[in-house]
C-alpha cells in the first residue's frame, strides 16, 4: 500500500501494536505501522485525520504513544526497545517530536469548523431540521444560514459555561486517603481545582508561573498539599515553601482591605467610641493594650478562617451581582443624584434611618425635603405595579379582528371606525367589578360553547384526531422554518441602510423560494390526503407569507415612488 | 398619632403604638412630675428612643418652666446618630401636625475626630492626634501669635467661628453630625466649637456618656448645663463601669518613660523661656500667689482636659508655695516620677489604700498631700504659660499629675494595686500600677444631685434592684416592661447537655474537656444546618474562644461547619474585626449565611445589632463571668460587700447575666423580627441565674425549654422556625401588640371605669364599716 513516492522520515523498530511487534514509519503525509517481516501496512493514518497525540505519563512502566483520530478512534503504539526504559523513552520522544512538527501542517482548518457545526446540530435537532428545510431545499445557501439563523448558537458556544459556586468547605472536601503504603492520596477534581483558583488567585498565579515549565501538574499539587498554606494550623514553613509567598500576598491584600475599613459606619468598631482620652485613663481606649494570650498558633488560625471565609465570599461577589449589590447599585444611583458632598453620607443616613424604622409602627416622618426620605429603603423598594394603561391590564387586549389587512387604506378607515365604536363603549365601563351582567356572561359562554352561535363552523373532532402525526410534524417543521425566515425578514424593517435593503430583498426571495419549494408541495399533499381540512391547515402560514409580501410590495412601491 | 398620656398631649411620630411604649410613657411622666430619677427596662427593639424623645419633648413644650433641657447620653457613635435620626423624625412630625410649637434646637456633640472639617486635621485617623493638631491651631496664644505674624497657621474654621459664631445662635432645627459639618462648611464655622457653644442654649443635646460622667471632660464641656434638665442614659446597663473607668488611672513602664521624656522637654522649655522672656514666668507666679482662678480668663480652646476630680472636691485655695515657681514644680514632679518608678520595681503584688500611699510618699520623699492635690492644675497652668502646642507629647505627664491629684483627694472608694507582671505571662516583667475607683456612685453622685431628673434605661437592666445600690440613688419609678407579642417571636432555650448526655458548661473544671467542646461544636453545627441566614455565637472570653476554635479545628467541626455556612471570628484587632463583620453582613445579605463567633463583653457584643437576617439565632456558650482572679475585681467586690452589703456572688452573677442578656438581646430588634436564643450551659437553668434574666426573656423561657439536649433544641427550633416563616402582617398584631389611637383610648377608658368601680366599692365598704 505504500507508494514509493513517499519519503520515510523516520523508521522506528521494536514498536508493538495490538500485541504484535513491528516497525513504525513516519512519512510525509501519514504514519504507518508494519508487522515484522511483512510487507503490508497494517495501520496507516493520514496526518490530516489525526486529531492529537497522547503519551503515557511519566513513571508508568509502559512507554506508549497514542494517536487520536478525528472520528474518535485511536491507535496505541507501545515502544519496546530491548535496551531498556531509557531507550524506549528516547524512541518515543523521537516519534513524538517529529509528529509534533508535522501534525500542525496538516491540521485542516475547515475540519474544526465542520466539527463545530456538527456538534451544534447534534445538540440542537431543531436547528438541524431548519437546516434541512432551508439549505438543502436551496431556499438559503449554507453561508447565509450560518450567519443569520445559527448565529446565537455559535456565539453561545464561545461563551464560557456557567460559573460554579464555591462551597465554604471545599478544602475540607478534599479528603486525603491512604494509598496503602504510608502515603496520602488527595483526589482532585476539576471543580475543586477551579474552586481553589477562584478563591486563592495567588495560587492560580503560582500555577500559571510554574506548571508547564518548572514542574508537572502533579508536583504542583503535591507541594500545595504539603504547604502550610493548606494546613491552617501550621505557622510558617521556612522560605523554601513556594506557597509562603502566596500567604504573604493574601495577608497583604487583607491588610489593605482592613485599612480601608468598612463603608458602613454602623459596623466600624474602631469608630464606635467617642472618648478623646489617652491611654492610661482606664477608658475604653486605654484598655486596648491587648493582653496577648501568647498562643500565636491559635490566633493565626483564626485569622486564616476569617481570611478563607472572606475570600470564598469574594468569589461570589466579584463575578456576578448579588441581590444586594443590585440594590446597592440602585442606592448608589440615587445617592449620586441626591447629594454629593461627602460621597458616602447618604447610604449612611439611609442605614441609620433603616435602623430606626419599625415597619409595624408605620412610616417614619423623616425629612420631606431631604435626601433621607427618598433614601428610606422601604420606599425605594416598594415598586408598585406601574401601569400606564390600567384599562388594558384589567381587561386584556382589545380584540382586533382586522389585524391582517389593515395596511390597506380602506381597512385603516375601518379600524378607525371600530376604535371609535370602542371608545364610545368605554365610558360605560365605570366599575371594574361589574363588567358584564351575570346573565350576559352565561349567554356569552353558551354562544362560545360548541353548538353556540359563534361556534357554528366547529367540528366535534379536534385537530389532532384529524391530522395524522406525520403531517403534524411536517407542519411543525414548516412553521419553524418559516418563522425563522420571517424573523430575518422583519428584522430588515425599517430598512435604513443599503445593506438592510439588500437583505430585505434577499429574504423576500428566500420566502418566495420557500413557498415554492416547501409550502406548495405540502399544500398539494394535504389537499389530496386530508380533503376535509384541505387548505385550512396552511391558512395561517399563507397569511404570514402574504403579510410579508404585502409589506415588501408596499415598501418597494414607496421606494420607487421616491426615486421617481 | 396624638395621644394623651395622663393629661399630657404627646405627639408620637407613628400611626401605631406598642402597648409597652404607652406604659413606658406613663412611668416616665410620673418621674418627670415628681422631679426625681427613674430606672426603666424595656426590651430592645420596642422603640425605646422614640418613646423617650416624644414624651420628654412633649413635656418640655408643655411645661417649659419645669424642664428646660434634655440631655440624651448614649454609648456609641452609631447609637448617637440613631437618636438624632429619631429626633429628626419626631420634629418633622411636629412640623406637620403642630406647626406652631415653640422652636427647638437639638444637636449632637462628638469628639473633634468626628466633627472636624479642617482639610488637614480631619485626615488624621486617631482621635488623639486630631485633638493635638486642633489644639496646635486654635490655642489662644497660637492665635495671638497669628495676630503678629500671619505666617503662623491657624484654623480658618475656628477663626470664622470666633468672629461671628459666638454672638449668633445656630438656626433652630435638629443637627446630626453630618448636618453640623455641612453647616460648619457653609458658614465657615468650626462645627466642633459651634456645637460646644450651642449645647449651652440648645434644648436637646445628644452626646456620649463621657461628656457628662468623666469629670476631666465634663468640667470643660458640660459645666454650664441647666439644673432643670432631664438626663437620659440610654443603654445604661454598663453605666457603673463607665463611672469607674472615668476616675481610674493605670500607669505602666511606658507611661513613666514618656513622662520622664516630657519632663525633660518641659525643663528645657522653661529654661529657654527664662532666657527669652522672664516676665511671663513671673506673671504666672504672681497669679499663683494671688490665687487667681484662671478659669474665667482662659479661652475655651486652651483646655483639653480639666481637673480629674469632681468639681466639689477641688480645693478653693492658693497653690502652695513649694510648687509655685516653674523650677520647683518640675523638680517636684521629677521626685514624684522617681518615687512611682521605685514603687513599680517590685517582685510581688502590692495592694494599698490611698491613705497608705500618701503616708508612704511623705515618709520616703517628703511630698505632702496638699501640693499633690494641686498637681494637675499646676501642670495645666504651666503648659499654658509655656505655650506648648504639641499636647500629644505631654499626655503621659498629664496622666501622672492626674493620678497625683486623684490619690490625694480621695481616700475612700479607691485602691492602689501594683502588679509586677501580667497573670497570664508571669515570666515577663511588666509592672503596672492600677489606681482604681471602686465605687461607681462617686462619679454618678454629682449628676443625681445636680440635675432634676435622671432617667436610666436599657433593654437589659435586670436585676434592677442592683443599680440603685451600686449607683447610690433613690429612684422614683423602677419598672421593667415586657414585650407584648402577637406571636412568640423569640425562642429562648437552655441547652444543658449534648446528644451524648454529657452536661455542657463552661465552668472552670470542665471547660477544657473535649466532650464539652465537642458538644458545643455539634450544637453549633446542628444549628447551622437548621437556621437560615446569620448565626451569632458568644464565648465567655477571648482566650476560651481561641482554644475552642483550635479544638474544633482538630475535631473537624470547623470543616463540617463550613459546609453549611461561612465562618467569621472576632479578633482582638478592631480593624480586622470590623472587616470580618462587614463580610459577615455581606454573606448574610447575599443569602449565603454565616456564623460569627464573638466574645461577650467584646466590642461586637456591645455595639453591633444583629437584627433580622443578620442574627436568626444567638448562642451563648457558657456564662460570661468576669475573670474572677483579677485583683481589681476582688478589691471591688470587697468594697461592695463592705459598703453596700452586696454579696460577691450576687454581684458576679448579676454582672454575668447582664452581659449574657446583652449578648442574646442583640438578635431581636423589633416585633417583626424573630430570633432563637440559646443559653448553652447547664448552670443557666438554676433559679438564681434564670431569675436574673430580663423579664421579657424570662417570660418566654418556659420550664420545658430549660434542660434540653442538642437534639431536642433542634427539634424545637425547626418547629418554631416553620411557624415564624409564615407571613406576619400588621393586622395580626393590631389590638394585641400594636394599638391604634382608638384602641388605646378604649383601653384607657376601661381602666378608668374599673378604677372608679373599685374606688366606689372601697368607699362603699368604708361606709358600711362606719355604720
Amino acid at each position: 500500500m505504500t507508494t514509493s513516492s513517499e519519503d520515510v522520515l523516520l523508521q522506528m523498530g521494536e514498536v508493538r501494536y495490538k500485541k504484535g511487534d513491528g516497525t513504525l514509519y513516519v512519512m510525509n503525509e501519514r504514519i504507518a505501522w508494519m508487522v515484522e517481516h511483512r510487507d503490508t501496512v497494517t495501520v496507516a493514518h493520514k496526518f490530516a485525520d489525526i486529531k492529537m497525540q497522547k503519551i503515557s505519563p511519566e513513571g508508568k512502566p509502559k512507554i506508549q504513544l497514542q494517536v487520536v483520530l478525528h472520528d474518535g478512534n485511536s491507535s496505541t503504539f507501545h515502544f519496546v526497545n530491548r535496551n531498556g526504559l531509557q531507550a524506549q523513552l528516547a524512541d518515543r520522544d523521537k516519534v513524538k517530536e517529529l509528529l509534533q512538527q508535522l501534525l500542525p501542517n496538516f491540521r485542516r482548518k475547515v475540519d474544526k469548523d465542520l466539527e463545530e457545526k456538527n456538534r451544534i446540530f447534534t445538540e440542537n435537532p431543531a436547528l438541524l431540521q431548519l437546516y434541512k428545510d432551508l439549505v438543502i431545499t436551496q431556499v438559503l445557501n449554507s453561508e447565509e444560514f450560518w450567519s443569520t439563523h445559527a448565529k446565537e448558537y455559535k456565539q453561545k458556544n464561545t461563551v464560557k459555561k456557567q460559573d460554579i459556586g464555591v462551597s465554604g468547605a471545599f478544602l475540607a472536601d478534599i479528603k486525603p486517603q491512604t494509598d496503602g503504603c504510608n502515603g496520602l492520596k488527595y483526589n482532585l477534581t476539576a471543580d475543586i481545582i477551579h474552586c481553589i483558583f477562584k478563591t486563592y488567585p495567588a495560587v492560580k498565579r503560582k500555577h500559571q508561573d510554574n506548571v508547564p515549565n518548572k514542574m508537572t501538574e502533579q508536583e504542583f499539587w503535591t507541594k500545595f498539599f504539603q504547604s502550610h498554606y493548606f494546613h491552617r494550623d501550621r505557622i510558617t514553613a521556612g522560605t523554601k515553601d513556594m506557597f509562603a509567598e502566596c500567604g504573604k500576598i493574601d495577608d497583604q491584600n487583607m491588610k489593605n482591605a482592613v485599612q480601608t475599613g468598612p463603608q458602613n459606619s454602623l459596623l466600624n468598631i474602631k469608630d464606635f467610641e467617642d472618648v478623646p482620652l489617652e491611654e492610661g485613663f482606664c477608658s475604653v481606649n486605654g484598655d486596648k493594650v491587648v493582653p496577648n494570650s501568647g498562643n500565636i498558633v491559635h490566633q493565626n488560625m483564626i485569622k486564616r478562617f476569617n481570611q478563607h471565609s472572606i475570600m470564598v465570599l469574594n468569589t461570589c461577589t466579584e463575578s456576578k451581582p448579588t441581590p444586594d449589590t443590585l440594590q446597592a447599585a440602585k442606592q448608589q444611583a440615587l445617592a449620586n443624584k441626591e447629594l454629593d458632598d461627602s460621597g458616602k453620607s447618604p447610604p449612611k443616613k439611609r442605614k441609620i434611618v433603616d435602623k430606626i424604622f419599625y415597619e409595624d409602627l408605620g412610616e417614619p416622618h423623616v425629612d420631606l425635603n431631604e435626601p433621607l426620605r427618598v433614601m428610606n429603603g422601604k420606599e425605594v423598594c416598594n415598586d408598585k405595579l406601574n401601569l400606564t394603561k390600567v384599562e388594558r391590564y384589567l381587561h386584556g387586549p382589545m380584540n382586533n379582528t382586522n389585524m391582517d389587512t389593515y395596511e390597506d387604506l380602506k381597512d385603516l378607515e375601518e379600524v378607525q371606525f371600530t376604535i371609535h365604536a370602542d371608545t364610545e363603549s368605554w365610558s360605560q365601563r365605570t366599575s371594574h367589578k361589574a363588567l358584564v351582567s351575570v346573565t350576559a356572561a352565561v349567554n356569552a359562554l353558551g354562544e362560545l360553547s360548541p353548538g353556540g352561535a359563534l361556534m357554528r363552523g366547529f367540528q366535534d373532532q379536534s385537530l389532532d384526531q384529524l391530522v395524522p402525526p406525520d403531517f403534524e410534524k411536517e407542519l411543525k417543521n414548516l412553521y419553524l422554518a418559516l418563522s425563522g425566515l420571517l424573523k430575518q425578514f422583519w428584522e430588515c424593517f425599517p430598512p435604513t441602510k443599503p445593506e438592510l435593503e439588500a437583505k430585505a430583498a434577499r429574504m423576500h426571495e428566500a420566502l418566495k423560494r420557500f413557498k415554492m419549494a416547501k409550502l406548495q408541495p405540502f399544500e398539494d399533499r394535504a389537499l389530496t390526503e386530508l380533503s376535509p381540512l384541505g387548505s385550512s391547515l396552511t391558512l395561517h402560514l399563507n397569511h404570514l407569507l402574504q403579510r410579508a409580501s404585502t409589506k415588501f410590495a408596499t415598501w418597494q412601491e414607496r421606494k420607487n415612488r421616491h426615486h421617481r | 398619632m396624638k395621644l394623651s398620656v395622663d393629661g399630657l398631649l404627646v405627639y408620637f411620630p407613628y400611626e401605631y403604638i406598642y402597648p409597652e411604649q404607652y406604659a413606658y410613657m406613663i412611668d416616665l411622666k410620673k418621674t418627670l412630675d415628681a422631679k426625681g430619677h427613674c430606672l426603666l427596662e424595656m426590651p430592645s427593639g420596642t422603640g425605646k428612643t422614640a418613646t423617650l424623645l416624644s414624651l420628654t419633648v412633649a413635656y418640655m413644650l408643655e411645661y417649659p418652666d419645669s424642664i428646660r433641657k434634655i440631655i440624651y447620653c448614649s454609648r456609641t457613635v452609631p447609637e448617637i446618630e440613631k437618636v438624632i435620626a429619631e429626633l429628626k423624625n419626631l420634629m418633622n412630625y411636629y412640623e406637620i401636625h403642630a406647626p406652631t410649637h415653640a422652636p427647638l434646637t437639638g444637636l449632637v456633640l462628638s469628639s473633634r475626630k468626628n466633627m472636624c472639617v479642617h482639610p488637614d486635621v480631619s485626615k488624621e485617623r486617631e482621635g488623639k492626634s486630631v485633638d493635638g493638631k486642633c489644639y496646635g491651631l486654635t490655642a489662644s496664644y497660637v492665635r495671638d501669635k497669628h495676630e503678629l505674624d500671619a505666617e503662623v497657621p491657624v484654623c480658618q474654621y475656628y477663626e470664622g467661628f470666633s468672629i461671628e459664631g459666638k454672638e449668633m445662635k445656630i438656626p433652630d432645627g435638629i443637627y446630626s453630625l453630618d448636618d453640623m459639618k455641612e453647616f460648619g462648611r457653609t458658614r465657615n464655622w468650626c462645627p466642633y466649637f459651634t456645637a460646644r457653644y450651642a449645647i449651652v442654649y440648645a434644648q436637646i443635646v445628644v452626646y456620649s456618656y463621657h461628656y457628662l460622667l468623666d469629670p476631666k471632660i465634663a468640667e470643660v464641656v458640660s459645666k454650664e448645663m441647666n439644673k432643670e434638665s432631664v438626663i437620659i442614659f440610654d443603654e445604661a446597663h454598663n453605666i457603673d463601669n463607665v463611672c469607674i473607668d472615668s476616675m481610674s488611672v493605670k500607669i505602666n513602664k511606658r507611661v513613666i518613660e514618656r513622662s520622664t521624656a516630657a519632663l525633660n522637654e518641659l525643663q528645657s522649655t522653661v529654661k529657654s523661656m527664662r532666657d527669652a522672656d522672664i516676665n511671663k514666668l513671673n506673671e504666672e507666679y504672681q497669679r499663683m500667689v494671688q490665687g487667681l482662678k484662671e478659669a474665667r480668663l482662659r479661652a475655651d480652646t486652651d483646655m483639653v482636659l480639666a481637673n480629674p476630680v469632681l468639681p466639689k472636691d477641688i480645693l478653693k485655695e492658693v497653690v502652695p508655695g513649694n510648687i509655685r515657681t516653674a523650677d520647683h514644680f518640675i523638680s517636684f514632679l521629677r521626685r514624684l516620677i522617681e518615687y512611682i518608678k521605685t514603687r513599680l520595681r517590685i517582685q510581688h503584688v502590692v495592694q494599698e489604700s490611698p491613705a497608705g500611699f500618701l503616708k508612704d510618699i511623705s515618709q520616703k520623699i517628703c511630698i505632702e498631700r496638699k501640693p499633690l492635690r494641686f498637681c494637675a492644675e499646676r501642670l495645666a497652668s504651666l503648659l499654658r504659660t509655656l505655650e506648648i502646642t504639641e499636647m500629644n507629647d505631654y499626655g503621659a505627664l498629664i496622666l501622672i499629675t492626674h493620678f497625683a491629684t486623684l490619690v490625694s483627694t480621695y481616700t475612700k472608694g479607691f485602691t492602689i494595686i501594683i502588679e509586677p507582671f501580667d497573670d497570664k505571662t508571669p515570666t515577663v516583667a511588666n509592672p503596672i500600677l492600677h489606681f482604681r475607683c471602686l465605687d461607681s456612685s462617686i462619679a454618678m453622685n454629682p449628676i443625681f444631685s445636680r440635675f432634676q431628673s435622671v432617667v436610666i434605661t436599657s433593654g437589659t437592666l435586670s436585676p434592677m434592684s442592683m443599680y440603685p445600690k451600686i449607683l447610690d440613688f433613690d429612684p422614683v419609678v423602677m419598672s421593667s416592661f415586657t414585650m407584648t407579642l402577637a406571636r412568640p417571636c423569640l425562642l429562648p432555650m437552655i441547652v444543658a447537655k449534648g446528644n451524648d448526655q454529657v452536661a455542657i458548661s463552661s465552668k472552670f473544671e470542665t471547660r477544657e474537656d473535649t466532650a464539652v467542646i465537642r458538644n458545643y461544636g455539634q450544637l453549633l453545627v446542628e444549628i447551622a444546618k437548621t437556621v437560615p441566614d446569620g448565626i451569632v455565637c458568644f464565648f465567655t472570653s477571648y482566650l476560651y474562644l481561641e482554644s475552642v476554635v483550635a479544638a474544633w479545628y482538630d475535631q473537624g467541626i470547623v470543616d463540617t461547619l463550613l459546609r453549611y455556612k461561612l465562618l467569621f471570628i472576632e479578633t482582638q484587632d478592631n480593624a480586622e474585626t470590623s472587616y470580618a463583620l462587614m463580610n459577615y453582613v455581606k454573606a448574610c445579605d447575599c443569602g449565603r449565611g454565616a456564623v460569627l463567633l464573638a466574645v461577650a463583653r467584646g466590642k461586637v457584643s456591645e455595639g453591633v445589632d444583629f437584627d433580622h437576617h443578620y442574627g436568626r439565632a444567638v448562642l451563648m456558650f457558657g456564662i460570661p463571668y468576669v475573670y474572677t482572679q483579677s485583683r481589681i475585681l476582688k478589691a471591688r467586690l470587697e468594697y461592695l460587700r463592705d459598703s453596700f452589703q452586696i454579696r460577691e456572688n450576687d454581684f458576679l452573677t448579676f454582672d454575668a447575666m447582664r452581659h449574657a442578656a446583652q449578648c442574646v438581646g442583640r438578635a431581636l430588634r423589633g416585633k417583626t423580627d424573630y430570633g432563637i436564643m440559646i443559653f448553652a450551659d447547664k448552670r443557666f437553668s438554676r433559679a438564681d441565674k434564670r431569675s436574673r434574666l430580663p423579664k421579657w426573656i424570662q417570660e418566654h423561657l418556659v420550664d420545658n425549654h430549660c434542660n434540653l439536649s442538642t437534639e431536642e433544641a433542634i427539634q424545637m427550633s425547626r418547629r418554631w422556625l416553620r411557624r415564624m416563616a409564615q407571613p406576619f402582617t400588621r393586622e395580626d398584631q393590631l389590638g394585641v401588640s400594636l394599638l391604634t389611637l382608638d384602641q388605646l383610648e378604649k383601653i384607657e377608658r376601661d381602666k378608668q371605669a374599673e378604677k372608679k368601680k373599685n374606688a366606689a366599692r372601697i368607699e362603699g365598704n368604708g361606709t358600711e364599716e362606719l355604720n
